[in-house]
This record gives C-alpha cells, structure tokens and sequence, in this order.
C-alpha cells in the first residue's frame, strides 16, 4: 500500500487543522489562500477589530471630560476622547500583558518580588484565560455534536461543589492522587449535569436549550444549598465551604503573587484530546456526523440518540473541569460568589474559535486577557471594566452574523452559504 | 418581428468556474424553447440571472427589443416574466383562489378580500388556457398535476407572457406529462412564450420548437426538433457519443436475496404508507418498482433498509429475518443502499468528499484499527474511488457539498459499490443527472446485477425503470397493484398503473386502443 505512488501525502495537523477550519468550502485553486483561510481568520480578526473600535466609542461617550472638553472647543474634544480611549486601551494592555518598562526596570534591579510583580498582568491572563478553556471546549464539543449546551455555567458549579467536597473531606492522600481524584470528581458532576439534559433530549426530545438553563437554576440553588447547610465551613459566618486541602491544590509554578498555576497547562492538554478525538477517532468522527447531518449518520449506521447523551455529558464533564480547576488552582475554597460568568461566555468562545479546539483555545487566551486586562484598566484610567463585556458582546455579534464584517471591509461571500454546525443547535 | 425575450453574451464567472460563457439565447413569440443541458451546464445560472437572482458579468437581456436591466424577481414578473418552480410553492391549507391572489391581492372596499373577484379571474384564465382547476379546492386535496396547474395560473393572473418552466414533468405521471404538454401548446397558441428547462430528451423532441443545449456554460445549438434525434442531442450535451440503450442480457436470476412478506410501514403522521406489500428480489435480478412519486416507496424503502420501523409483516435478508434490525445490520449483512435524498441521507455536505466516502464502513478495518481512523487509507481509498468511479472534484478534501448534484451522486455510489454486497436498494440513483451520469450509474447497476448482486430500484422516471428492470412491480396508495416482466411492460401499461387502474382494466385498455388504431389506420 505504501508503494502506491498515488498515495496522497499525508497532511500534518496544521494542514489538517485549515481543512478543518474550511471543510465547509474549499474554493478552486487559483483562490485557495486568499479565499479559503483568509475567510475563516479573518472574520474573527476583523471582528476583534472592529468590537475595539465600537469599544472605543463607547469609552468616549461615556466618559464625563470629553464632554466638557467639546463644550471648550471641538479641538479640545477631539483630544480629550483620543487621551480616554488610550488611556484606557494602554491600561488594558498594561493590565494584561505587563508594563514593559516596569518589566525591564524589575530585572536590572534584580529584585525578585519587582520581577514577579512585573511579570505578575501576563501570567495572570493565562489564569483567566484557563476556565475558558475548558468551558468553551465545552460549548464547542456539544456544537460539533449539534447540541446547544447552555448549561455550562450550572456544570461549572456542579464539578466545583464536587471537586470542593473530595478536596476537603478526603484526608490523608498524596497530591499525586489526591488532585486528579479532585479533577475527576469535578469532571463527573459536570457530566452528570450534562448527561440529563442531554438524555432527555435523546429519549423525550425535550429541547437541550431550555432543559441546560433549568439545569443551571437547580445547580445555583444547589449550591446556595450547600454552601448555606451541609458543606458550610464550620464557625464561619459566610456560605463558604471549608478550605480545600494543599494535597488537592493544583500546583502553583511561583511564589505569591503570581497564580500561575497547572491548570493551564492541563487545559492545553486536554484541549489537545478534544482535537484527537474529534479528528482522529471513530467516535469523534460519528459526534460530527451526527451534529452535521443526524439523517445520514442514522443512514451511516450510527446512534444518534447514544451521541447526543455521550456529547452532552462530555460537554459537561469539560465544564466541570472549568469549575474544578478554578477551585482547585485559584479560589481553594467554594464560595457563594463563585459565579463567573464562564459558563455563558464560553458559548461565544466556542462561536469565535469555529468550535475548533486550536480556535477554542486561541479565542480564550483572547478573553482571559481581555477580562484580566480590564481589572488594571479600571483602576488607572477609571473606565469601567463593564465596557469589556461591551467589546465582548460586540465581537460575538458580528461572529454570529459574519455578513456586518463582510459588509464592513467588502470581503467577497463564500459561495457555499456557511450552513454552520453552530446554527443547527438552535434547531435541535 | 422582435423576439420577446434576448438574451446576448451573456456571461457570469463564479470563482474559478466560468458559468455562463457568451450566453445568446432568442425567444420568439407563440413558441417554446427547451433548454437542455447537463447538470452543473448552467442552465440554471442564466435562468437566476434572468430572473434578477445573480447579476451577470457581462452580457444584455432584452424584453420585446428594449434593453431590460434586471435587480430582482420583481423586475422581471413585473415585466411579463414568470417562473414555474421544480418545487411548488404553494401553501396547502389555503385554496386555490388564496394562493393566486397570494401577494396580488385584490380588495373590496374596507380592505377586504375580494375572493369572488379573483376567483373569477382564475376561472377565466381556466377556461381560455385549458387549465382546468376549481378554484374553491384546498391545495392539499389536489393531485400534483392540478396543483402545478395552480403554479401557471399564478403566473397568468399576474400577468406573465414570458413561463419558464424548470423540469416540470419531474413530479408527473406520464399522462399528467402529456396533459401539461397539452397546456403549454394550448398557451402558446394564445401568443404566451416559454422556456422549458429539462433534462428528458424525449420530452424536448415532443414539445419544443426549437432547442437550445448548453454545455459548460457555452451555447451549442439551436437545432430544431426536426434536426435532432435523442442519440444526437445527449452528444451535443455531453460533447460525445451516449448509449441512451443500455445493452443488457437477459437476467439469469437465482435465489432469493430479499423476501418481503405482508409488509405495513406506516409514515410520520402514522398514516399507513405501505399496506400489505410482499415480494421478492432475486440474485442477479432487478426488481423495478414504478409509481408516481408519494405512493409509500419512500417508506418501503427505509423499511427495508433498516432506516424506519416495521409496522407488521417480515423482511427477510438472505434467510435472515431482519424486520426491526437497525441501518447497521443490514449494511453488514451486504446491503448497499442509494437513498432518495442524497442530500438529506446519503452524504454530509460539509465533510470533505473523503469522508463521505467512508460514512457507511469508517468503524471497520482497513479505515479504522481499534477507534483510530486510518487517515493515510480513507486518503488512498478516496483518491482511488474518485478516479475509478470518475468523481469531479478539486480534491478529496472539497466539501462534498460544492459538488455538482451528479458528483455528489457518484460519491454516493462509488461508496456504496466498492464494498462487496448482496443486495443493492437504490431509490432514484439518477434523480435531477445529467445524461452523462445517468449512462455511467445505469451501467454500474447493471454490472452489479451480473455480479449476480439483487437488485431493488426505486424510480419515479418511467424510462429508468423499463431500461433496467427484470420485472417491474407497480406502487400505488401503498400497495403493489402489479407485477409485470420487462416483456410486458409497455409505457402506457405502466402509465395506467401508476394511475391506479387495475391491471386486468389497463390490459384491455390498451387492447381496445391497439384494434381502433388499426381500424383508423385500416380506413386511411
């Protein structure tokens, strides 16, 4: 077989991955590159882009002094929105990437705690950006499925109370077991939340949409539950469970201040089996078809009342991890408050990484520094961090209607109409 | 006289493919025109680009000698230009006078519909065309025939001199053929002048007056019916020599492969769609089941191919009883099946070509060892079936989806007949091909059938059916109303049996014709 000389050549995963990412349409020879990758990377470029500039706008609106300054002269005006929009763009970059000549300063005075508060904004984007990572595998492995899992937010909750409990009520264990016996335990409460809606869609038909948000107000209760009742740490006055044992803390790579922790890493691995899975078994091969065409994949011979359970509760078991890592290698203990917004975010991750894991990945690093970036914004150019979850919604808008983009820069339409896997969630 | 529709170089390139090239087509006055072609031709590119759907890279369309620029499907009904669509749309659960008026509707005083009105108006434009129709009937109560009657209507009452009709026997019986045959003379008499898109050269040669073939976006022809005969015609569609006869020997059938005893499948609404139904399908025989579309073949079909459940009675599969066994079962049993809806079954048009090519064995070796998907053989299994079964397209990796409908087609088949199989079930392998790929699946049926694989075909293409069918079983409301040996069937038998006449009935039907003829014929 190998000496066949027509034997293709075989792709590496980077080609595999542009396939991947354009599997809808390969347009002919002549305009591959421009056309075909171009599209698909450039409209979630693009989109970024121009959510900065709408993120702008808004800056100057509402920010009091430009107002003032219009009043003086347009001159004026004209630089005093110009100071507020960079004001709050540099400290969002400073907020999340570091402040270069602190950087710098920091490792000629040699002064250890200089150098990890310096390098502390970048690391601590990774951090954020980690749950994302693991949420919007989530959302995306249910999107290749043709699931709509909007149930990752109560999934979080759910592998958090449970990695929480096995990290605080089983003593005596190593690390080396202790924290992947956490990791699972998170895994599988997320799965379970996964797994009941998705069995009801598989055998009632009851739409995963509404049955993933209900299941998200049960898991909120359930914790309120909790954390006021049966795990409350004892003696204290706030709902907050009891601290997690350092036997089941993720590993932390540096000293305080720095969070930096395995988690990432871990994410980066576990986004690698995503793509494996997805791409190079036959499983994975049956949860795409039957998120791409359920007739055909019943027509191919497969369940696809099996595949919807198995997609939604590994979905769920990814969000879980999202939740067991934030406890596991930030917070250390489960409060209340533990709510952050990951679950939801994470369904415009998976939309802007093309339910891709390298994509999910990438648009998550995106987020996290983003989100990390916008604390340190608000506190040196007092713009309210509220304007990220503006630039947020703006990106995801013009992901989820492509034809804004396309109308804005006049890219050309791709001829095969994008029948994406994302949409057909929405029908069940 | 100026012809009442030109169109002059028209040409529209889509990304790499030159779609229309140099297009000129004239549309006289009181006649028909056939546009005849292949699929992927263009035909329907230059149909959209008249109709204001795309806009044309170069090129001018006039209407009555005057130059016509065109923006939207409004433009041109406003100027006398309508379309008969392939798919009806029409709304079931309104009548007849409410679907006409759909979009023009005419009001009394207090914005009120005016049903009399308009219902008036449809019974003229009836009786002066010949549509008969009432006008009061709810759409869903209509046979198809009426029902793409009411299409036309819609395009007289606003008005329409200029009908195309796109395949519009495709959904016909062939007596409902004849009789919309009967109408667009009937309409062309009055001075009203239409395009006739197709692919039945049979039908060209009967109805037009003057044909116009395209081939990869390029004109051949005009010729005139009286020029051309059907051999001629498909080699000017396909740029070579056709065999339109399949050179078939006589089958040599044996065992039975497929058994099917008192079968009852009902459909989605639990309504009974096959009722009662038993035969048998042979070892080297093709069992050919005619029937007007909608008569419970497509529910027989999943029956037997695992893919809907069976009410009552037994499918047996080479011995075995298979009546409830899933899709699965039967793949691995030796079944090959060509669904009715390529699309919505057989392929899945965002994977690449590759990947559809593996949908039905992709969890058994060589494609997969232990869940691990082979990639190096899906390449080499797909790169070799392209060029065996002659797949056009860019590369293994091109949607299969961006494939012309006859390639996605091939795809189909090269998967489904490069396993080894005992029983073949195709459902309308050739529906909407062109010539060309019509010839080439027709000959790897035939070649399965000598392989001595049975074979189940399922067509609603009356032609398809007698070339390649042993015997030829007739659907009608759910039941199998006659089985006839190839010898027998002649169109009109069949014809007549896919309307619901016994066949006792039909036999002497078709008697009594034959002695009149030759009674007329003995008087001349």
């Amino acid at each position: 077989m190998t000496t066949n000389s027509e034997q293709p050549k075989k792709p590496g995963v980077g080609q595999i991955f542009l396939e991947e990412l354009n599997n809808r349409f390969k347009p002919p020879e002549k305009e591959k590159k421009r056309g075909r990758v171009g599209q698909t990377i450039a409209i979630p470029l693009l989109a970024v882009f121009t959510g900065l500039i709408i993120g702008g706008i808004f800056i100057i609106l509402t920010t009091e002094q430009v107002y003032a300054a219009f009043g003086q002269s347009f001159g004026a005006g004209l630089a005093a929105a110009w100071e507020a929009v960079s004001k709050a763009y540099s400290g969002l970059f400073t907020g999340a990437f570091g402040d270069p000549a602190r950087m710098i300063a920091a490792l000629q005075s040699g002064d250890e705690l200089q150098i990890r508060r310096a390098f502390n904004p970048i690391l601590e984007s990774l951090v954020t950006s980690t749950p994302y990572i693991f949420a919007g595998l989530a959302v995306a492995l249910g999107f290749r499925a043709g699931v709509f899992n909007i149930g990752a937010e109560g999934q979080i909750f759910i592998g958090a109370l449970t990695a929480t409990f096995v990290g605080y009520s089983i003593t005596g264990l190593p690390a080396i077991i202790h924290v992947p016996l956490a990791l699972l335990a998170g895994a599988a409460g997320g799965a379970m939340w996964g797994f009941i809606p998705g069995w009801l869609k598989a055998k009632t038909g009851g739409h995963e949409v509404i049955n993933t948000i209900m299941m998200n107000y049960i898991a909120f209760r359930l914790s309120d539950f909790l954390l006021t009742g049966p795990m409350k740490r004892p003696g204290s006055f706030n709902p907050v469970s009891p601290e997690i044992l350092p036997s089941a803390w993720l590993p932390r790579f540096f000293p305080d201040p720095i969070r930096f922790h395995l988690g990432f890493f871990i994410a980066l691995g576990i986004a690698y089996l995503v793509y494996w899975y997805l791409f190079k078994t036959t499983w994975g091969f049956e949860l795409r078809t039957v998120g791409t065409n359920p007739n055909a994949a019943k027509y191919a011979g497969m369940n696809v009342t099996r595949n919807i359970v198995l997609a939604m509760s590994l979905s769920g078991a990814l969000a879980g991890l999202a939740g067991a890592n934030e406890v596991l290698g930030v917070n250390r203990n489960l409060a209340m408050a533990f709510s952050s917004g990951y679950g939801f975010d994470s369904i415009a991750l998976a939309l802007l990484g093309n339910n891709h894991p390298l994509g999910v990945v990438l648009a998550s690093l995106l987020f996290g520094t983003l989100r990390s970036g916008a604390t340190r914004m608000q506190l040196t150019a007092g713009i309210p961090n509220d304007i990220i979850s503006i630039l947020q919604a703006v990106i995801l808008a013009f992901i989820a209607a492509p034809a804004i983009i396309r109308t804005i820069y006049r890219l050309r339409k791709p001829t095969v109409e994008e029948a994406g896997v994302t949409i057909r969630g929405w029908g069940g | 006289m100026t012809p009442v529709l030109e169109l002059r170089g028209i040409t529209k390139r889509f990304p790499g493919v030159l779609a229309n090239d140099h297009i000129d087509l004239t549309l006289e006055q009181g006649t028909i025109h056939a546009l005849l072609g292949e699929n992927g031709a263009g035909k329907t590119t230059l149909m959209n680009i008249l109709y204001g759907l795309y806009k044309p890279d170069e090129g001018e369309i006039f209407v009555n000698g005057e130059p016509f620029r065109v923006q939207s499907p409004s433009d041109a009904i406003a100027r006398g230009i309508g379309m008969v669509h392939q798919h009806f749309m029409l709304i079931p659960v309104f009548t007849v006078t409410e679907n006409v008026m759909l979009g023009e509707e005419s009001l009394k005083p207090g914005g009120f519909l005016d049903r009399e009105a308009a219902a008036r108006r449809i019974r003229e434009i009836s009786t002066q065309y010949g549509l008969e129709v009432n006008p009061d009937s709810y759409i869903k109560d209509l046979p198809v025939g009426v029902q793409q009657r009411v299409e036309i209507i819609k395009l007289l009452y606003r008005n329409a001199n200029i009908l195309i009709f796109d395949e519009p026997t495709a959904v016909l019986t062939p007596q409902e053929a004849d009789e919309l045959f009967e109408i667009m003379r009937s309409l062309t008499a009055q001075g009203k002048s239409i395009i006739f898109i197709t692919h039945k050269l049979r039908e060209v040669l009967e109805v037009a007056d003057i044909i116009t073939v395209i081939r990869r976006g390029k004109v051949i022809g005009p010729v005139t019916p009286a020029e051309a005969d059907q051999s001629k015609l498909a080699a000017m569609m396909v740029g070579r020599e056709v065999k339109l006869e399949l050179e078939k020997e006589p089958a040599r059938p044996k065992e039975a492969i497929l058994k099917v005893e008192n079968l009852i499948v009902t459909d989605e609404t639990h309504q009974v769609a096959v009722d009662d139904v038993s035969f048998e399908v042979h070892e080297g025989e093709i069992l050919g089941i005619a029937g007007v579309q909608g008569n419970g073949q497509t529910e027989l079909v999943e029956a037997v191919t695992g893919m809907r459940d069976v009410e009552d009675g037994k499918v047996f599969l080479m011995g075995k009883d298979v009546t409830h066994a899933v899709p699965r079962k039967f793949t691995e049993a030796g079944t090959a099946h060509i669904p009715e809806d390529r699309q919505r079954d057989g392929l899945v048009l965002p994977f690449p070509v590759m990947e559809n090519l593996m949908l039905c064995t992709y969890y058994l070796p060589p494609f997969a060892r232990r869940a691990i998907i082979q990639w190096d053989y899906v390449m080499l299994n797909a790169t070799r079936l392209v060029q065996e079964y002659d797949i056009r397209t860019p590369s293994i990796f091109t949607a299969a989806g961006s494939l012309s409908g006859g390639n996605q087609q091939k795809v189909i088949v090269a998967r489904e007949l490069s396993r080894p199989i005992h029983l073949l079930v195709a459902a309308q392998p050739t529906r909407g091909l062109d010539v060309g790929s019509i010839e080439y699946i027709h000959s790897q049926i035939l070649k399965r059938r000598d392989e001595g694989v049975a074979v189940l075909l399922v067509s609603t293409e009356l032609d398809e059916i007698m070339q390649l069918s042993d015997r030829i079983a007739v659907m009608y409301r759910g039941k199998i109303t006659a089985t006839v040996s190839a010898e027998e069937a002649t169109k009109e038998l069949i014809g007549l049996l896919m309307a619901g006449t016994p066949l006792e009935d039909a036999r002497q039907q078709i008697q009594k014709k034959a002695t009149q003829s030759e009674k007329i014929g003995g008087a001349n």
